[in-house]
């Protein structure tokens, strides 16, 4: 029996001769690999015993992280809570991070290269100096405004958003999504509570998860007139030129007819182009769309920004909180000519025409700034934890062009005229030029959504705020409380500019 | 034939030339290496407080002391007991599960609050119910070197053992999941706040009873044989006891939803089948059986699920960890981060973090551990184990009769193959199942069967050591002689 007891303890030997070598994969080949896995919850403790620098608006702290007694050392809270929560996102322990706490998270952890300096004075003092402090260009008092007249407006609609901008600069001055929620839960340190909130939101029907300012796309209904009017204006329609109008209008070759909001919008045969954007003519519309054609129709939109996936919105020339694309869709037949019913109806912002609430806003920011479309942004300064070391300062940047100077002031006095005389007379406010456009748009079986986008200019002329508010399937009316709350949103940017 | 010429011969002619060289008993060599071995605990513990405390209490030599109280009397009562026994089984031991009390009362510090920190009592905690169940089973154990003066002796029991053993394996089957499944492995009987582990005390009852059903029926299972593609596999009528215990090891397998007790059972068989018969093909029979089964239950597991599922989903989770890390792979995620986090130094005893792992005081133990002491700390607790299985088979080399050798053969090897089984489980190499790390996991159950297993080892090689003197013959011991069959059964088996 000797001889297969020697070889029982060969077997013996190669198995732990297995072991060994699998250990010496794990702990020293890959070791490094699993240190830093992104589940590795070591890492976090080493995170957490760092101070994590503050999210400021407006000098004061929305995202904080307070000293605890736990095994990690800080914990992160959010004294702005719901107002704030898709602006800013949150940090939770062992749930993804979003917003700018994950875009800005090298700099607020204080793990980013350009705190080298920071970090060698750590290593001579054995001190953990905090991380970077972020701010943003968010104004405290149109962001109070825009959530609370979003939470408590008048139809009691439950889904929406609201987003304005600094039109010359792109600097964002409010970013609301409703409904919204409390981020406190989700950083907690114990993880059956941040769990359990963060299940419950991502349960909830109403998504309070999704920004909706940012990632909604819905019908943009006539708020898209603005584009479909400046592709006008580009080829040889004037405002006073008047286009075909009328009670309804059947496109030619199929089609259901398309009528007006109320029998008092535009029933005369013609009206001028000015008249078509005060009123909000959707006969008028149809049909210019149709001359226009399909191509300049989608390459304004594009010009304007639709169909761009890759735009973000935080710090400039670095990630952040990702945009949804919004799209003009599909206006052709099934063997590829121009369909003049899907047409029509796109060029009054139905059927797959979608469009987000910031772009809403970027259109009405584009006309305010003569043209210039600036691109978006959150952060507007990162400080170290000395408060005086400045590591970044936004500097505004042009977007694109969408349209001439000249088109853009032309589309400014057609969208002053909807506010002054036409149907956003609830965004009035006094001492400045308000322009903006109303938009309900029929979606589905759901009651219509109701948007508005608009711009205030102050008396010299010069845009001080662009903003869009959108009340998901606000029914009818919608549009108008939408028009009534950006203008309440306006006049908080106007006395509180927030900084660029 | 030639094994009626073997048996009449007294293997005495072999023992009385290593009897000569072995006479000396090397108490005092053990005596020594357990003391090393409890300065490696006190120091373990210093470490473990001066970084969990920042200060290293005056109190810290106090658990330390009281496994050495314990492990000196063993020591004591191998003296007297068992006094040829091979001197590095105690200290190697001895360490382990000293190294494991020192760990999990290391758990009971990071448990605690920084204020009850300082005066968490040695016996409070599961550190203290370690500490209470290592007094118990080395109890045993010297119990045992006292009751079973000669190894034979067990033999007479074997089928009693035998049936005992099928008995424990399979009670937590039939038993309902609220009494026996803990974490998805039917294994375990509840009773009160009580949890025993049968399946550790039937491993040794029924290697008792494989070792005397093998000494009885190897000729006939080594010798009378069919020849194909050139090698010997033996006729159907035989294979009939390894199908019995192929099909035990599968239905625990299904039914107790556990891989590593059941690949143990296998693998415990089939080792004793091939010291026995000294034939390959029982080898690549036993292989066959066990993959094929295992596939068998991978593809059921797929297309059917229900008692396979369990097994399917584990053999998914060991292909690929990180598809789900955070619900099924977050045992094993947690094992493998523990472990490259602790990297090839560790972050010292007491600085890493072991509460990240989920069963780190059970079947997690050696990654927990891998933090702290790193791959070279790993790498010699796998020596020591190593050591440990070598020393028994050793034993079972020297040993005469051929019911020893299997017995100790068998046990060393089980050892050994359950130290792979866990191991090879937390790092990745093979799936994981449940199986408790002898001697340093938490629970009774397992550290007593272990203590058993050694005291058995003990036993056979103090057997094996003892210098054969003039009246000494192995059968005329007080103790009574053990079976005829057994007592003249060949150790060699001379093939045509």
């Amino acid at each position: 029996m000797n001889a297969p007891l020697r070889r029982v303890g060969l077997v013996v030997m190669v198995l732990f001769g297995l072991l060994f070598a699998n250990l010496n994969w794990i702990q020293a080949y890959k070791a490094d690999d699993y240190r830093n896995s992104d589940y590795n919850g070591r890492v976090q403790v080493a995170e957490y015993e760092r101070k994590r620098g503050n999210i400021e608006a407006g000098g004061t702290a929305f995202a904080v992280s307070k000293e605890t007694d736990g095994e990690l050392e800080y914990l992160r809270t959010y004294p702005g809570g719901a107002k704030y929560a898709h602006a800013i996102g949150y940090k939770p322990v062992n749930l993804a991070d979003t917003g700018i706490e994950e875009a800005e998270n090298a700099f607020l952890a204080g793990t980013s290269d350009q705190l080298i300096g920071d970090r060698l004075r750590d290593l001579v003092t054995g001190d953990e100096t905090a991380g970077a402090n972020v701010l943003l260009t968010l104004s405290k008092q149109a962001q109070d405004v825009a959530y609370e007249q979003l939470r408590e407006n008048r139809k009691g609609v439950t889904k929406g958003a609201a987003i304005a901008l600094d039109p010359r600069t792109g600097a964002v001055q409010a970013l609301v999504s409703m409904p919204s929620f409390d981020p406190n839960p989700l950083a907690s340190h114990d993880p059956d509570v941040a769990t359990t909130a963060y299940n419950e939101l991502q349960q909830d029907p109403e998504g309070p998860l999704k920004n909706r300012a940012l990632g909604e796309v819905l019908p943009p209904g006539s708020t898209f007139k603005i584009v479909t009017a400046a592709a006008a204006l580009e080829n040889g329609v004037t405002q006073d030129t008047k286009i075909p109008a009328g009670p309804s209008w059947t496109p030619p070759s199929s089609g259901l007819p398309i009528g007006n909001a109320a029998a008092s919008i535009c029933p005369e045969a013609e009206v001028t182009l000015m008249n078509a954007v005060t009123e909000s003519c959707n006969t008028g519309f149809a049909q210019l769309g149709v001359r226009l054609g399909a191509d300049t129709l989608k390459e304004k939109a594009r010009q304007f920004g639709f169909e761009q996936d890759d735009l973000t919105v935080g710090r400039l020339g670095e990630d952040g909180e990702p945009v949804a694309a919004s799209r003009t869709g599909g206006m052709e037949n099934a063997d590829g000519s121009v369909d003049p019913a899907a047409l029509a109806q796109s060029s009054i912002g139905q059927r797959d025409v979608r469009m987000t609430p910031l772009q809403g806003a970027l259109i009405a920011a584009t006309v305010a700034n003569d043209g210039s479309q600036m691109r978006p942004y959150l952060v507007s300064q990162i400080l170290g934890a000395d408060r005086t070391t400045n590591y970044y300062t936004a500097e505004p940047d042009e977007l694109r062009q969408p349209v001439s100077d000249q088109v853009a002031a032309d589309l400014r006095e057609m969208m002053e005229s909807a506010v002054q005389n036409g149907t956003g007379r609830n965004a009035r406010i006094s001492g400045y030029t308000v322009g903006g456009k109303t938009g309900t748009a029929q979606d589905g079986d759901k009651p219509p959504h109701g948007w508005f986008i608009g711009f205030a200019l102050d008396e010299d002329g010069t845009p001080v705020s662009a903003v869009c508010v959108l009340l998901e399937e606000a029914g009818d009316g919608g549009s108008a409380e939408a028009a009534r709350i950006a203008g309440q949103i306006m006049r908080a940017a106007i006395a509180s500019p927030g900084s660029r | 034939m030639t094994a009626a010429a073997t048996s009449t011969s007294p293997p005495a002619s072999t023992g009385g030339q290593s009897g000569v060289r072995l006479a000396r008993s090397r108490r005092n060599a053990e005596l020594s290496l357990l003391l090393l071995a409890m300065v490696l605990v006190a120091a373990y513990g210093a470490m473990v407080e001066a970084s969990v405390l920042d200060t290293v209490t005056p109190s810290f030599w106090v658990p330390a002391a009281a496994l050495s109280a314990v492990f000196l009397g063993l020591h004591v009562a191998i003296r007297f007991l068992a006094p040829f026994a091979d001197p590095a089984l105690l200290p190697a031991v001895a360490l382990l599960n000293g190294l494991g009390v020192g760990f999990l009362h290391r758990l009971d510090l990071a448990r605690a609050t920084p204020a009850e920190r300082a005066d968490l009592a040695t016996f409070a905690g599961t550190g203290g119910r370690q500490l209470a169940w290592t007094l118990i089973s080395v109890a045993l154990a010297a119990g045992l070197l006292a009751v079973v003066r000669d190894h034979r002796s067990i033999s007479r029991y074997a089928y009693t053992l035998g049936l005992a053993g099928i008995v424990l394996v399979m009670i937590p089957a039939v038993l309902p999941p609220s009494i026996s499944e803990i974490n998805g492995a039917k294994l375990w009987i509840r009773v009160g706040g009580l949890s025993i582990q049968p399946g550790e005390f039937a491993k040794l009852a029924l290697l008792a009873f494989f070792a005397y059903y093998l000494v009885r029926k190897r000729e006939v299972l080594s010798l009378a044989s069919r020849r194909f593609l050139g090698v010997d596999f033996p006729r159907g009528r035989d294979l009939g006891p390894v199908v019995v215990v192929w099909l035990i090891s599968l239905l625990v397998l299904v039914f107790e939803k556990d891989l590593g007790t059941s690949l143990l059972y296998f693998g415990m068989f089939v080792a004793t089948l091939y010291i026995a018969t000294e034939r390959v093909s029982w080898l690549i029979i036993g292989l066959v059986l066990f993959f094929g089964g295992a596939y068998l239950a991978y593809v059921l597991g797929d297309v059917i699920g229900g008692p396979f599922a369990n097994f399917y989903l584990r053999a998914n989770i060991w292909l690929d960890p990180f598809a789900d890390p955070y619900n099924d792979g977050y045992q094993l995620v947690q094992g493998l981060l523990a472990l490259g986090s602790g990297g090839m130094f560790g972050a010292g005893p007491g600085a890493g973090q072991p509460l990240k792992l989920p069963e780190v005081q059970n079947d997690f133990i050696f990654a927990g551990l891998g933090e702290e002491i790193g791959l070279f700390g790993l790498s010699a607790l796998l020596v020591v184990y190593l050591l440990i299985v070598e020393r028994g088979l050793r034993a079972a080399l020297a040993v005469h009769d051929s019911f020893g050798k299997l017995l100790a053969g068998g046990l060393a090897f089980t050892l050994g193959l359950q130290v792979f089984v866990i191991v090879g489980g937390i790092s990745g190499l093979i799936p994981l199942t449940g199986q408790t790390t002898p001697f340093l996991s938490a629970g009774g159950s397992s550290l007593m069967a272990n203590w058993l297993l050694i005291a058995i080892l003990l036993r056979i090689s103090d057997a094996a050591r003892r210098p054969v003197t003039g009246g000494g013959s192995p059968s005329a011991r007080p103790t009574g002689g053990p079976p005829e069959q057994l007592h003249g059964a060949p150790t060699e088996v001379i093939r045509p």
